[in-house]
């Protein structure tokens, strides 16, 4: 059972949480303008990166915010998570975020990721 | 907050009758042991939106006579207006907040802060039958939360006047803390959810049947939280 | 055991006649009855079965699984691969090790011949978890183990001390170590107080953490009532599942001994060395009299001298060409002789060993010494497999002959004997680091070196480097009674085989021959199996490497990883304010998601069939009652709410007035129909969103996700309000007398209160809306209200609807009238493929919107395919079948029968009832091209015959729309 940093709730355990896909896909300004393919593209398809991905989670159990992390698909280990109005961090920093070095006695602190929206 | 009107419709508790789901527990609830699970099937609640800081949360504060708690996995006392008991501000998400209320009539909480709010640009809902609350309290009260919820209940962190969004069981709940020695919750539970929480709770106490009864005539029945030699 | 050895004289026990005369950890003052094979014994509080058993001269415990062959007591805890049993009582339980049952009076067992046998009665124990949060989790109470947790638990830190033998001190326990000039238990006992008196410390024996997974997760089972057998109180948990939470590990697990490979090494009477000393000093029973001692290294000379002391006549089979200096005088003073440069190369006996067959290392003839207990060490295991599941990467040490950890992982340790630190004073002093390590990582105030407060103990005898082998070769040559995995019988020769078959990799061969896989899942096999695997293939052991230990490392009964979870605890039950009065009136139940939703009332001698034509016919005829509070509700608030709606559904919304209700449908990015629903326009700035009963939570989220991640700008605020508002429609021509009745202020005429409008009004005082809203094309009213009054309402209603038979129905009912009206439910007649325009929903899609979520995908070229699947009707042409749900419509001619596989298909049925209303049967299907097909006749397969169906369009009663009004 891993532990996912809310950006809010601090750290819960993953059953709290459910996974919305890739982050930063942004929805068509005009999707009129778009041919299929383009189309399709946004609908259907998306990075299958060995690695670390940004991605969507939503604390579902919880506050039922939507936030953005940063996770390695081999690895499962989260690196970083942000807000939704937060950017995508540059390089990776590991903070507590579902390394094993969250704090079990923290999970009422807030997030050292918090910056405001 | 004095600037309100008071409100004009009477104050008291409408003659229709109420019913709750619990009713074909509370008997089992009122025999446990170990602790005591409390129902307060209608207690007025409203979810409050806004955003902080700005106008619809200073209007909020205004209404229910208390700062919002904007720290996550929080909780402050309130008093709303409508009498009675002390109610609460709940945090639930950086703009949004659940209300505790004793209001004879619910949907006038709404009706107050909706007042105050939407013209700056907030809201609120009557949410007062979507949840009840469970007051459970006793020595073994941590315990059993921790039969079914992953949240450290350690006094240490989660004090009183701290709180959980979270699971008990298979049940969301709301869990607030009300005690510094980890012997006072209120669970709030999605009302389709109250008989099973309420099941669940009754499961998890039978653990603790006997609790005040003597010892149980086996050597050695449970292992103390320090094991000592073999029996 | 063998009747011909003379048997020295003990004071002890005569029924157990292999009891020693005083010592032990056994409370001999009490004795406990129990049978085993049928024989009944008896034995003492602190006793196991496995010592029972040895106390009266018992090794043969079971035969094998595959060969049928003798099999005895192997070790004295969990690494055991032989001493499998079946509890019978007090509950019948297979597959346990007698070496870690504890002994209790009544306990009836039998040995098991490799495969156990489950009860055919339900368990009537209970199970439980709890959660458990820790700054430090310490997994086991050895010597290691207490210190780190003494010195985490002095700083202050919340400690959980975890240890799965029935008391406190792993290997001190067993042995005769001192330290502070005591007994080593007497630090046991003094640690185990003084954590006792800390008020964050959770001490837990008889518990083993048996997974260890991410994010220090770690899953422990304690065995809280075994010990007492039927004497355990039935209101507490018998097993217990620990989820605990550590910002910190400490492994202190210790170590197996290994054994060393020989033919026929399987017999009773032979065991690991030092599990003998257990049982002499832990248990007070000697294994046997007459001991041969077969070793690669230091520690088993302990064991001999131990058991010569007690009296047992012992002969050291040393494997090096010297025998260590240090335990030549101690051997040499009890006239104990060992043979060194020698190897075990088979044994005697058939129940019981009778000779072990000894030859010098380099060849020659064996000589057989005759013995009752043949003890082998080949060295020692750490107990890694903690360390391995946190994916901690293991190296071999060639001094050590061991795999031990590689690597500091960031948040667990691995001290003691786990770590290869095998003697006392090692132990004491890499605990006492590790904890005060482990304090500093943790945050907490360092703690102070007292270096004269610490325990001494007298230092271990110089070690002299152990020889390191796997497996004495046959002297015949044949590998098949050469035992790996004694549990499986499998041999070196399987080894050979698997080799053959060309496999290199030890998870490979683990397979190929099962070694590993047992109850033990290869405690003493598996590295074994990996050693004479690189010997075959010459590689060494840092090369082959082991298998991939995962959890668990002992068995879990699965009742007691579902804990509480079972039975009406599975899965909750969400439940309407009405349920009591459902479950009054004889509802039978449809589970709807989570729901409990009545199907229909049945009445007496009713049947569903009988029951749904009645409340059908009652419903177009007259008045019914449903419960529809599971319907989702979301409350949408915000001056943006409109433009929110607007992009989410496919028809316009924001233009819908005050007071008016509109119909609409949501897809996804894709087109394809995500859920459908009514929307009431409140205010101006509020609107209430009605979703099906199973999509309440997957709209509310669908909502959110766009408002929060797409258009946070939008002022528009979202709450759930499903239980917030019963819901009840009250439908049929006289649902306008039933509800005027009830609610006399509202004026009902279909003049003042039309169809898809919606009105407030008061019930003494309290709340309530009426909307006309009509799933079954009849006059209806829906009446929300706060489900605080919903049963008073509600009896309200069914009072005021007595005078025209008002009749309660279901969701069976309620289908079947949607259905008549074409009406599809999402979900059931759609599965994820279905666009608004296969529903023959045009009408709901907004051709002025710009855009909203599903609109560009209706223009993609698969989604304009003529030939795609349409809703429609159909009727059975023969009046009598009801198309069973998912039946295929198959493009088969009529008069033509079904051809051979593959028949093409057309389309399949969704939804099938017996209607009253048409006094036959009647269908809703997706069809190819249905739209076009109006009219035809096409074939279904239904139990082995084709069955004809007119296609029609999919609305059946009253396609005009005419019963709506009343």
């Amino acid at each position: 059972m891993q532990l996912i940093e809310c950006p809010w709730c601090g750290p819960r355990e993953e059953v709290e949480f459910s996974y919305g896909g890739q982050a930063h896909v942004p929805y068509p300004e005009s999707p009129a303008e778009l041919d299929d393919e383009q189309w399709a593209h946004y609908v259907f398809f998306r990075d299958n990166t060995r690695g670390t991905l940004a991605e969507r989670w939503n604390h579902g159990a919880g506050c039922r915010r939507w936030f953005n992390a940063m996770r390695d698909t081999v690895s499962y280990r989260f690196s970083a998570v942000y807000r939704t109005a937060e950017p995508m961090p540059a390089s990776v920093p590991l903070t507590g975020a579902g390394s094993s070095s969250a704090s079990a006695t923290t999970s009422t602190t807030t997030s050292t990721t918090t910056t405001g929206r | 907050m004095a600037d309100t009107p008071t409100p004009s419709v009477a104050p008291s508790a409408p003659t229709l009758r109420r019913s709750h789901p619990l009713a074909s527990r509370e008997e089992d609830l009122r025999a446990l042991t170990g602790g005591s699970v409390g129902v307060r099937p209608h207690l007025a609640m409203a979810v409050v939106r806004a955003a902080v800081p700005g106008p619809a949360a200073r209007a909020a504060e205004d209404v229910l006579g208390t700062a919002l708690p904007t720290r996550p996995n929080t909780w402050a006392p309130a008093a709303p207006g409508g009498g009675g008991e002390p109610g609460a501000v709940v945090w639930l998400g950086p703009d949004e907040w659940l209300v505790l209320a004793d209001e004879p009539r619910p949907e006038a909480l709404e009706e107050r802060l909706r007042a105050a709010l939407v013209p700056v640009g907030g809201s609120a809902v009557d949410v007062s039958a979507q949840r009840m609350s469970l007051r459970l309290r006793g020595a073994h009260a941590r315990d059993v939360l921790a039969a079914g919820c992953a949240v450290d209940t350690h006094p240490a962190v989660f004090g009183a006047g701290t709180s959980a969004q979270t699971l008990l069981g298979q049940a969301g709940v709301v869990l607030l803390s009300r005690s510094d020695a980890g012997d006072d919750y209120e669970v709030l539970v999605r009302s389709s959810f109250a008989r099973y929480l309420a099941d669940w709770l009754l499961d998890a106490f039978v653990e603790h049947r006997g609790a005040e009864a003597p010892r149980d005539p086996a050597p050695d029945p449970v292992r103390p939280t320090t094991g000592g030699a073999t029996p | 055991m063998s009747a011909t050895l003379d048997r020295p004289e003990r004071a002890g026990d005569p029924q157990a006649p292999f009891r020693t005369a005083d010592g032990g950890r056994v409370d001999r003052s009490r004795t406990l009855t129990f049978t085993f094979g049928g024989r009944s014994l008896t034995g003492h509080p602190g006793d196991t079965l496995a010592s029972a058993l040895l106390s009266h001269g018992v090794h043969q415990v079971a035969t094998s699984v595959k060969l049928g062959r003798p099999r005895g007591i192997g070790a004295a805890w969990a690494e055991d691969p032989t001493s499998l049993v079946q509890v019978e009582e007090p509950f019948p339980e297979p597959m346990l090790l007698a070496s870690t049952i504890e002994l209790y009076d009544g306990l009836v067992a039998d040995g098991l011949p490799g495969q156990g046998r489950l009860a055919d009665l339900p368990d009537s124990a209970r199970y439980d978890a709890r959660h458990l949060h820790v700054d430090l989790l310490v997994v086991g109470a050895g010597p290691a183990g207490l210190s780190a947790a003494l010195v985490a638990a002095r700083a202050g830190a919340r400690v959980a001390l975890v240890d799965e033998q029935a008391e406190a001190g792993g290997a001190l326990l067993g042995g005769t170590d001192t330290i502070d000039g005591r007994p080593g238990t007497a630090w046991v006992e003094a640690a185990v107080a003084e954590l006792a008196a800390l008020p964050d410390v959770m001490h837990l024996q008889r518990t083993t953490v048996f997974g260890v997974y991410d994010d220090g997760f770690a899953l422990a089972v304690e065995r809280r009532t075994d010990h007492l057998g039927g004497a355990a109180p039935q209101h507490l948990s018998r097993q217990r599942v620990w989820r605990v939470r550590a910002r910190r590990t400490v492994v202190a697990t210790g170590a197996h001994e290994r054994p060393v490979v020989f033919t026929d090494n399987d017999r009773p009477g032979t065991m690991l060395a030092g599990s003998a000393r257990t049982y002499l000093h832990r248990y007070g029973v000697l294994a046997g009299e007459r001991a041969v001692v077969f070793t690669t290294n230091d520690s088993a000379y302990q064991v001999a001298v131990e058991l010569a002391d007690a009296g047992v006549d012992v002969t050291v089979v040393e494997t090096r060409e010297r025998a260590p200096v240090a335990w030549s005088a101690a051997c040499g003073a009890r006239g104990l002789p060992v043979r060194t440069g020698s190897v075990v190369t088979g044994t005697e006996g058939v129940e019981r060993v009778t000779a072990a067959l000894v030859a010098p290392r380099g060849g020659g003839a064996p000589e057989a010494l005759p013995c009752d207990l043949l003890l082998v060490s080949g060295g020692w295991n750490p107990a890694v497999h903690l360390y391995s599941q946190a994916r901690g990467r293991l190296r071999f040490d060639a001094v050590l002959g061991a795999f031990l950890p590689a690597e500091q992982l960031p948040d667990l340790d691995v001290v003691g004997s786990a770590a290869g630190t095998l003697d006392l004073e090692g132990c004491l002093f890499t605990g006492r680091e590790t904890g005060r390590a482990a304090v500093a990582a943790l945050g907490l105030p360092e703690v102070p070196r007292t270096p004269q407060a610490d325990p001494t103990v007298d230092p271990p005898p110089p070690a002299s480097d152990p020889d390191l082998l796997w497996v004495v070769p046959a002297v015949d040559g044949d590998a098949s009674r050469q035992f790996v995995d004694v549990q499986r019988d499998a041999t070196v020769a399987d080894v050979q085989r698997a080799v053959g078959a060309g496999l290199r990799s030890p998870e490979h061969v683990k397979r190929y021959t099962t070694i590993g896989t047992a109850h033990d899942q290869g405690k003493t096999s598996g590295v074994v199996m990996s050693g004479i695997l690189g010997e075959l293939i010459g590689a060494g052991p840092q090369d082959v490497g082991t298998t991939t230990f995962r959890p668990p490392y002992t068995p879990v009964a699965f009742a007691t990883l579902a804990g509480r979870d079972r039975g009406a605890m599975f899965d909750p039950e969400r439940t309407t304010a009405l349920h009591d009065w459902h479950l009054a009136h004889g509802a039978v139940w449809e589970d709807v998601g989570q729901w409990k939703r009545p199907r229909h009332y049945p009445a007496p001698g009713e049947d569903m069939e009988a029951a749904v034509l009645r409340e059908c016919a009652a419903v177009r005829s007259g008045v019914g009652i449903l419960d529809g509070s599971t319907l989702g509700k979301i409350d949408v608030q915000g001056p943006d709410a409109g433009v929110l709606l607007d992009r989410l559904y496919t028809n316009l919304m924001s233009s819908l007035k005050v007071g008016r209700v509109r119909y609409g449908v949501m897809c996804g990015v894709d087109g394809m129909v995500l859920d459908d629903g009514v929307v009431l326009r409140l205010a101006e700035d509020r609107w209430m969103v009605m979703t099906t009963t199973g999509g309440a939570a997957k709209v509310l989220d669908w909502m959110e996700e766009w408002l929060q991640t797409e258009w946070p700008d939008l002022r528009v605020h979202l709450a759930s309000v499903t239980e917030q508002w019963a819901a009840f429609p009250v439908v049929g021509p006289r649902s306008r007398d039933v509800v005027g009745a009830v609610f006399p202020g509202v004026d009902v005429s279909a003049e003042a209160f039309e169809f898809m409008t919606w009105q407030d009004t008061q019930l003494e005082g309290v709340p309530v809306r009426l909307a006309r809203i009509s799933f079954s094309g009849e006059l209806a009213w829906e009446v929300h209200v706060s489900s605080w009054h919903a049963e008073e309402v509600w009896h309200r209603l069914v009072a005021a609807g007595q005078e025209h038979g008002i009749t309660p129905y279901g969701t069976e009912t309620m289908h079947v009238l949607r259905a008549e009206k074409g009406y599809p439910i999402i979900g059931q007649d759609t599965d994820g493929t279905v666009t608004p325009q296969d529903l023959g929903m045009d009408w709901v899609v907004s051709k002025k919107k710009a855009d909203f979520v599903g609109k560009r995908s209706f223009a993609r070229a698969d989604n304009q395919r003529p030939d795609r699947k349409h809703l429609v009707g159909l009727l059975p042409t023969d009046g009598e079948t009801v198309l069973p749900e998912g039946s295929q419509v198959v493009d088969v001619p009529l008069g033509e029968d079904l051809p051979a596989p593959p028949v093409p298909m057309l389309g399949h049925v969704t939804s099938s009832y017996r209607s009253a209303f048409l006094g036959r049967p009647f269908a809703l299907a997706m069809l190819q091209g249905g739209r076009e097909r109006v009219g035809e006749v096409v074939q279904l397969p239904v139990g082995g015959r084709l069955v004809a169906a007119e296609v029609t369009g999919p609305v059946l009663v009253d396609p005009e729309g005419a019963r709506r009004d009343g």
